[in-house]
């Protein structure tokens, strides 16, 4: 029988703890348990079969950290052989009348995945898929992904099995005390990217006792739509005589182990410290209990890597700042690579209340399907907010959907052939929601019966690659009103049908309708208002709209979704005209005093106000030349800071602060120069990065900020970049400054060969090195022009090369 | 046997933040700063230990460190943790470095004032338990002539990954950053006369 069938109408019993087992039997600390299926494999056979014969259908192989950080590729497959075979022999040799399978038992490989750690992603996936191939050829009956502790290793573990074979996979998390996982995601956002992926059960293992594990268990029956499982440890380990046992006994576990089970477990084993008896103790004790359907929970979800976001009552805002078309200043920043330009409009909305965040980075001339990736990956980096990624090129689609650490919302399908042949494959391999268009090869129709036909005829399509309605939401096309009255009419009739009829969830571009008409908000926040009412579940706006923002809110408190109208009056709040001045700057300047003859902008900058900086601008523009506000009154109030940071009276925060003010008023006048003349000017271009192995980039990116201060165009290659990296962009850009940093004694020598590669390719440039664990000396030794002991240090430098 | 903590109270000293972040004497402005990089960091802090108490000799340590050698001097066994703030702090940091790179730089400090905040109050609650032994200050490789590399061993003991999150890299970095590994020598009070 095969085991999905079997768990459609039974329960299924895991096994217990290993670790602890070999332990008793020898197996000395920090000693690897794999090579104990080689070494006692009777003791592993004996183990294993203990379990079969307490109860347990599924035992899981002896394979833990079996994978190619810890073993040679000859050893691994040595050690996965045995450990198949001995789960085998003991699946054959065991005394049980129950239907008995192997799993092969996938740990985590104990190393960080970019971008807070060294492991990449890619990698990983390798890693995982290298152990899957070995288990299918040794003929495993599943695979289990076990106590995996983080959610982007855990979708790495997945997708490599899921790419290598067909077997059913049961996937595992290890949540702390707070209910996350060490990196942060909540089960109800681990249930939304491994449902989405295809997991077939999913659940808990590890690191807590049973009563503790309780209500994780809890939170996955209420989010999961597959079976669930629970496999927790025996307690917490104690010292008795020397020797380590575990608070929980066999009748204590099987107790819980049933009220889990009574709340609709499906799957059932324990984790460190369990034992045969506490397997046999669960299974005795749960045998007369009924089995709990599964039952579909209907949530229409996305997820990020903390956290999941349900369609629902409560109307969902995806911010759309973070896309090229009509914005000068974000075309220019994607083409100059300017991600922190990028991570800023995201930042932005996030403060300002979006629960989505569209990402759109298509230009005519840039690598979209390379810059999608890495944008998505940035993002994920600094914000924990779900993505809906928004292109029309599938690589592009496929690159980013592959990255995204959680569920994405997928923008978007519609009803041609062609974009549903693309897309569902992608949506079904990865997981994600799609927003899907009404409009098919025959444009869009004018009806909202027209429309919801269409709707229809995609849902059936899903359902042919098995995407469930649940993962549909529909965008019923907002069109101009300027061009066609009716237009306004068309898109809600057709949303009220999707949503009240047919029950799906809906999305909509709100602003289209104002095209071509003035005072353009007051008629898409009316519209909002008007859209939610007919059955609106998530608006594509702009958050940083007060009007879209009003309606947000007042609808929220009208129907009751805001307690005692609390969200509002908080909003209400931030809108009011605030007092000026003295409450916008909260502040009395700490740095050198300004002289009363320095100018309202040159105050700003030195006390370190960027608001003030940047309004200071704003008006100085009326009546100066863009680059004499830099050359007059920008840089020297930077000279003031700057030289009383190196006289030692001004600190490294308040120069910084002064910096960022220096920043608010640049952009302001980078605006300015993109509306008026198309294009700015810089010094020339410099190129800085932290050395490949070392992730510390606080100083580099200190000196970043100061060198845009004084005008020069600083290309940031990011942190543990390659030498052949930072060698090219050096080459391409003819960078005559490279700026690199390194903070760990280990990673020094990466910053040597750095050097050396860039007087081979670009024996023009100058080298500047600094970071904690330079000195002049060993700068000199490793060949560098210049050692900066600070960011002023690298400054003064570059302007000596002007 | 492995133990693993949890801290939920640590809050780092206002002085210490401030001597991390380079301005010991701090000005409205950055006061008022670092108070609003505190109310972000609020409840971010994931402060864990594991730790085990071990024999000596234990056969990982570099038999010719002069450093160790005279660090254990009159211990006959150690303890041997790993503490760590948590992944938030590194995200904050990160979150800002690109576009405040002085709430970066705050940030860092209140992750290096928290991570030492949590070791010492771990050593502390030790030295309660250990008494009448006395415990010395704790001592982490890379200190004196101690290789970096003995990170390697001590993460296999302590099973760090899996008892706290806590992971080494290729150049023994450890992830999340504001982490610590060390180990304390114990002196029993026979020993100590």
């Amino acid at each position: 029988m095969q085991i999905l069938e079997f768990v459609k109408q039974n329960r299924l019993y895991l096994d217990g703890g290993m670790g602890t087992l070999l332990q008793a039997a020898g197996l000395k600390p920090g000693e690897s348990p794999e090579t104990w299926n080689l070494t006692h494999p009777d003791v592993v056979i004996g183990i294993h079969r203990d379990y079969y014969e307490a109860g347990s259908h599924v035992v899981n192989t002896n394979t833990f950290g079996a994978n190619l950080l810890h073993f040679s590729e000859a050893e691994l497959d040595e050690i996965i052989t045995a450990a198949v075979a001995n789960a085998k022999a003991a699946r054959d040799s065991a005394h049980a009348e129950h239907p008995r399978w192997v799993a092969l038992d996938i740990g985590p490989t104990g190393r960080l995945l970019k971008p807070y750690g060294d492991f990449d992603f890619e990698e990983a996936v390798a890693v995982f898929a290298h152990t899957v191939k070995l288990g299918v050829r040794c003929g495993v009956d599943l695979i289990m992904i076990e106590t995996m502790n983080d959610s982007y290793e855990t979708k790495a573990a997945l997708l490599a099995a899921k790419e290598n074979c067909d077997l059913p996979v049961i996937v595992s998390n290890a949540y702390g005390e707070d209910g996350k996982l060490m990196t942060g995601a909540s089960p109800s956002a681990m249930t939304a990217m491994l449902e989405g992926m295809g997991a077939d059960i999913i659940g808990v293992n590890c690191s807590l006792g049973p009563k503790a594990m309780l209500p994780i268990v809890e939170e996955y029956l209420r989010c999961a739509s597959i079976p669930v499982l629970a496999k927790p440890n025996a307690g917490l380990p104690k010292m008795v005589d020397g020797k380590t046992v575990f608070d929980v006994n066999p009748d204590e576990f099987a107790a819980v182990m049933a009220e889990m089970v009574k709340k609709g477990l499906r799957a059932a084993g324990g984790c460190c410290g369990t034992t045969p008896a506490h397997i046999r103790a669960m299974t005795e004790t749960l045998q007369n209990l009924p089995v709990v359907p599964v039952e579909d929970k209907n949530r229409t979800v996305v997820s990020s890597y903390t956290h999941a976001v349900v369609f629902g009552d409560s109307p969902i805002l995806i911010g759309e700042r973070i896309n090229p078309t009509g914005k000068k200043r974000f075309k220019e920043a994607l083409r100059e690579n300017d991600i922190g330009y990028i991570l800023n409009e995201g930042i932005r909305q996030q403060e300002k209340g979006a629960h989505i965040l569209d990402v759109n980075v298509g230009l005519p001339e840039i690598d979209e399907p390379a810059l999608l990736e890495s944008v998505t990956c940035e993002l994920q980096a600094i914000l924990d907010l779900p993505l809906q990624i928004d292109t029309t090129d599938p690589v592009a689609m496929e690159r980013a959907l592959r990255r995204v650490n959680g569920k994405a919302l997928i923008n978007s399908v519609n009803g041609k052939e062609e974009s549903m042949r693309t897309i569902f494959p992608l949506q079904k391999k990865y997981g994600g929601v799609a927003v899907a268009l009404t409009l098919d090869e025959n444009g869009i129709p004018e009806t909202a019966e027209g429309r919801t036909a269409i709707a229809e005829k995609i849902l059936a399509v899903a359902a042919e690659y098995g995407i469930a309605q649940k993962d549909i939401i529909f965008d019923t096309l907002a069109m101009a009103i300027s061009a066609d009255p009716g237009a306004a009419q068309a898109t809600l009739g057709a949303l009220r049908t999707i949503r009240h009829t047919l029950g799906c969830h809906t999305s909509l571009g709100v602003s289209n309708i104002s095209f071509g008409l003035p005072d353009r908000s007051g008629i898409n926040s009316t519209f909002f208002a008007l859209a939610l009412e007919n059955g609106l579940s998530a608006a594509i706006m702009n958050p940083d709209s007060v009007d879209m923002m009003k309606t947000y809110y007042a609808y929220r408190a009208l129907h009751g979704m805001d307690d005692h109208c609390a969200d509002y009056i908080a909003f209400a709040s931030t809108v009011v005209p605030a007092v000026p001045a003295a409450a916008a700057a909260g502040s009395v300047p700490a740095a050198p005093a300004p002289e009363e003859s320095r100018s309202a902008l040159q105050k700003a900058i030195v006390r370190g106000l960027g608001t003030q900086a940047a309004e200071a601008t704003g008006e100085l523009l009326l009546t100066t030349e863009p680059l004499s506000i830099v050359s007059d009154e920008i840089i020297p109030a930077l000279d003031l800071v700057g030289k009383g940071f190196e006289e030692k009276t001004v600190y490294l925060p308040q120069l910084l602060m002064s910096a960022e003010a220096a920043r608010s008023a640049f952009e302001v006048i980078k605006n300015f120069m993109l509306s008026s003349r198309g294009e700015t000017t810089a010094r020339y271009p410099v190129v800085i990065a932290t050395v490949h192995g070392d992730i510390h980039d606080i100083g580099k990116n200190i000196v970043k900020l100061l060198l845009e201060n004084y005008g020069f165009a600083v290309t940031d290659l990011g942190k543990d970049v390659p030498p052949a990296e930072i060698a090219d962009t050096v080459v391409r850009l003819h960078a005559p400054l490279c700026g690199l940093s390194a903070l760990m004694t280990t990673t020094v020598p990466a910053m040597e060969e750095t050097i050396a590669l860039l007087r081979d390719k670009a024996p023009w440039c100058k080298i500047v090195v600094g970071g904690a664990v330079l000195t002049k000396e060993y700068a000199d030794r490793i060949g560098a022009d210049k050692y900066a002991k600070d960011a002023m240090e690298t400054v003064r430098y570059a302007e000596t090369l002007l | 046997m492995i133990h693993t903590y949890t801290y939920t109270r640590i809050s780092p000293p206002l002085r210490e933040i401030c001597r991390y972040a380079g301005c010991p004497e701090p000005g409205e402005a950055e006061t008022a700063q670092i108070h609003a990089c505190l109310a972000e960091a609020e409840g971010k802090l994931a402060c864990r230990v594991c730790f085990t108490e071990l024999p000596l000799p234990w056969d990982k340590l570099p038999a010719d460190s002069r450093s160790l050698q005279v660090y254990l001097t009159g211990c006959s066994r150690i303890l041997l943790f790993g503490a760590t703030i948590g992944l938030e702090t590194d995200r904050l940091i990160a979150r800002y470095g690109r576009i405040s790179p002085v709430k970066s730089l705050f940030f860092q400090a209140i992750g290096a004032a928290a991570i030492e905040e949590l070791c010492d109050t771990f050593c502390r609650d030790m030295e309660q338990a250990y008494a009448p032994a006395r415990l010395k200050p704790r001592f982490s490789p890379g200190y004196g002539d101690v290789p970096l590399t003995l990170q390697r061993d001590i993460f296999a003991l302590l099973d760090c990954p899996r008892k706290i999150g806590l992971t080494l890299n290729e150049s023994m970095l450890m992830s999340p950053g504001k982490s610590v590994t060390a180990l304390v020598g114990i002196q029993d009070p026979s020993e100590t006369i």
